[in-house]
């Protein structure tokens, strides 16, 4: 999409193109999921059509996580609404708080009943796959209209080359910090490296402006820069065949580090649940974290004019690369399962598909300013990344980020592992010294056995 | 013809007072077995399984208790739980005896300090959960804020980041909510206990200490064994108070067996083991129960004698 077309332009092209004759007055015909001509949308390559019939009379049910930003909502409910005016399918959504939808998920998944399709997080599908749909030709559709996927989306919808979910995006993270603070640190931007990130921090302490990252039972913020930590040097909780090998020298490695780092952190990180950080950074009692783009958001949609200022010093970077040499960060993703039982597994393929399709997907990707980044590389183009500079460091999610049960199978354990913050908890043993980091690890491994027993 | 001799079998059958007394029984039994008894030995049964969320397990035996016993988290989760609920009710029950032996005096505004204690006891846990995260909070807690002006500390206090603080902050918050129940029911305690006692001994030359000693306290002790039941059960199986302020954390310091129960079921899908953590809470619950039952019910102490 360039970006000239307004939403509204998008809204007029016709995306479901009923074929015309084939259908009965009172039933849907056939959908052609690409009624879209290839002059009309830049970014899409001319691709084979997915033909889907939906079930006669069908209804589907929705459920997802609770939006974040309002303009998500907002947005999918207008694009659900769209999808019901073309095709005459009626769809309820509903909303859960985004911890409460696995349990849910899991539980529809056992017993055959509940939502058509659940937007859930991470590895659920790979933890019921048999209960799910195959959604290969969705997910074949999307991939060759529109740019292809990202492996990492490959990892986590496919199992044995097969489409179990449809991913809808990853919830981006990314370093935030002061920029005059940064500078007057003596530093021109935040080190790509991980020993220069840790002379960013020592010297941020030094002048008293520290950094801050959540080491309390913060499910998104801590699991997101704990196991950047650990990997960006070498450490993993299991290998390629789930064998857990977190007792590892690479692991100790890490620790040493976080020990390191932890030293010029602010005081009560220990203690730190996910909304932590954003109030202390808002507050100017940190200079630098790892978040999502709420704390910019927070602080440049503010009335008050001290935040507005502080907003203009807000800048995001990269997580530093470690002694590994590649960017090994972690994010939220989230992904659209469409469950055996539903009645109407065509209707909601249909839905599936047009929730992604550029004329949907787009304009939600925009109203969620940033929270959420694309599974489609042909997205990355969105001008929500390039409107605001200091968003597109958070367009690059899914193209970098490593899946959470790196570098073994997705599936019960790796949900297991990180659901007990086996990770998390270790870094914070080590990097408080209430534990060595041999003992740390030790622990981890043992704990870490347990789930990858199965 | 057949129905009148039915319903003249039907009113035999419900003159009978065994069948009548099992049918008024009937409502409450069906409760019970439904919405206890049932999930008790669910709870149980799941334990002994290897039950996932979303996946029937199977029969695996004690597995899951060999395990938890082995695991440092559980034994840390044991530590926690034992410390939280005797150190919150120990204080409960001083501060809670002390408040109902003052509100038992002829206050002014008797009835206005008696409502207002109850306060904290009506808010919703999880909403002075919430007040009290931001009084501890690391960075902008209150209470640093005002100490650190008074100039009695020169950094903020670490209430919820370090281990030992998070216990003790967490059991202040506990015993702050839990005072309240406990003062109205030993107040209640205390007025039934007749003036004309206190009167007699008072006459005999017993002193302010004596009365309390001898008086009060013997009458006071059923109740006291009552409440004080009541509080362990509620601190021992605290979740909310606990979910709210840290989860669990600084380095699982101020995890219960509850909250772990719940952090490896619901979040982790371990069903089957977060289920044997809570069936291992069983043990302790019905060995506070036994105490208040056999060793604070003796009919003879009560009565000022001596045990036998």
């Amino acid at each position: 999409m360039t970006q000239e077309q307004s939403p509204r332009d998008q809204q007029r092209r016709g995306f479901l193109q009923t074929t015309a004759g084939l259908a009965g007055a009172s039933s849907i015909g056939p959908v052609t999921l690409a009624g879209l001509s290839s002059e009309a949308n830049a970014q899409s390559k001319p691709a084979e059509a997915l033909k889907i019939t939906p079930e006669k009379g069908a209804r589907l049910r929705v459920l997802r996580w609770k939006r974040f930003v309002q303009g998500d909502e907002d947005l999918w409910t207008a694009n659900t609404k769209k999808f019901t005016e073309k095709t005459g399918i009626e769809v309820r959504v509903d909303n859960e708080g985004w911890e409460d939808v696995r349990p849910k998920a899991a539980v529809a998944a056992n017993i055959g009943s509940g939502p058509d399709i659940i937007i859930g997080w991470f590895d659920d599908p790979h933890q019921y796959p048999d209960k799910l749909v195959d959604v290969t030709d969705v997910a074949t559709y999307l991939g060759n209209r529109y740019g292809g996927w990202y492996d990492l989306s490959r990892r986590y919808g496919t199992r044995n080359n097969k489409w179990i979910a449809i991913p809808l995006g990853v919830i981006g993270n990314a370093i935030v910090y002061r920029e005059s603070h940064v500078r007057d640190a003596g530093f021109d931007s935040v080190p790509k490296d991980t020993a220069g990130f840790l002379k960013l921090c020592q010297a941020l302490k030094a002048k008293g402006t520290p950094p801050g990252f959540a080491l309390g039972k913060a499910v998104g913020d801590g699991n997101n820069w704990a196991h950047w930590l650990l990997w960006s040097h070498g450490g993993k909780l299991v290998d390629e065949k789930g064998n857990v090998i977190v007792n590892s020298p690479e692991t100790i490695a890490a620790l040493e580090y976080a020990k390191q780092l932890y030293e010029t952190f602010v005081p009560g990180t220990l203690g730190w649940l996910d909304p932590n950080n954003n109030k202390a950074f808002l507050d100017g009692q940190i200079s630098l974290t790892a978040n999502g783009i709420s704390v910019y958001y927070a602080a440049k949609n503010s009335p008050e004019p001290r935040l507005q200022e502080l907003a203009k010093d807000i800048n995001h970077a990269r997580f530093p690369i470690g002694p590994v040499g590649k960017p090994t960060e972690l994010m939220q993703v989230t992904q659209m399962m469409l469950f055996k039982h539903s009645k109407f597994p065509n209707a909601a393929k249909a839905y599936l598909a047009f929730m992604m399709d550029a004329d949907q997907y787009n304009p939600w990707m925009q109203a969620a300013i940033g929270y959420v980044s694309q599974p489609l590389k042909a997205y990355e183009s969105n001008p929500v990344w390039t409107s605001d500079p200091k968003h597109t460091v958070y367009r690059d999610g899914a193209k970098i980020m490593l899946d959470h049960g790196h570098a073994g199978p997705l599936g019960l354990a790796s949900a297991s592992a990180m659901a007990d913050y086996i990770v998390l908890d270790m870094i914070a043993e080590a990097a408080s010294g209430s534990k060595s980091p041999k003992e740390a690890a030790e622990r981890a491994q043992k704990r870490a056995e347990r789930y990858y027993k199965l | 013809m057949a129905s009148a001799g039915g319903a003249a079998q039907l009113s035999r059958l419900l003159d009978n007072r065994n069948v009548l007394g099992a049918l008024f029984m009937a409502p409450a039994a069906i409760l019970l077995l439904l919405f206890l008894t049932y999930p008790l030995g669910l709870g149980t049964w799941l334990g002994f399984t290897d039950a996932k969320i979303g996946r029937e397990g199977v029969f695996v035996g004690l597995d899951n208790y060999a395990y938890l016993i082995g695991d440092a988290v559980a034994q840390l989760s044991l530590f926690n739980t034992l410390v939280y609920t005797a150190i919150a009710s120990v204080l409960k029950f001083v501060l809670g005896l002390w408040l109902a032996l003052l509100l038992n005096r002829n206050l002014p505004f008797k009835s206005f300090f008696r409502a207002v204690i109850l306060l904290p006891y009506i808010v919703p846990t999880a909403l002075s959960a919430i007040a009290f995260w931001w009084l501890y909070d690391a960075q902008f807690s209150v209470l640093s804020w005002v100490l650190t002006k008074l100039g009695w500390i020169d950094h903020y206090i670490d209430f919820l980041g370090d281990p030992w603080n998070a216990r003790w902050s967490t059991i202040a918050a506990n015993v702050w909510r839990g005072v309240p129940f406990v003062a109205i029911c030993l107040l209640a305690g205390l007025q039934t206990i007749s003036p004309s006692l206190h009167e007699a001994a008072a006459l005999d030359g017993a002193t302010a200490t004596q009365r309390f000693r001898h008086v009060t306290l013997p009458l006071l002790t059923p109740i006291i064994a009552v409440v004080m039941t009541f509080s362990v059960l509620f601190t021992f199986t605290d979740f909310q108070l606990i979910y709210v302020l840290t989860r669990g954390g600084p380095l699982n310091a101020t995890h219960l067996m509850a909250t772990l129960s719940f952090q490896r079921a619901i979040p982790g899908g371990a069903l089957g083991e977060g289920a044997a953590l809570a069936t291992l809470m069983i043990p302790f619950l019905l060995s506070a129960i036994l105490f208040s039952y056999f060793g604070l019910q003796r009919r003879a102490w009560q009565q000022g004698g001596k045990d036998q």
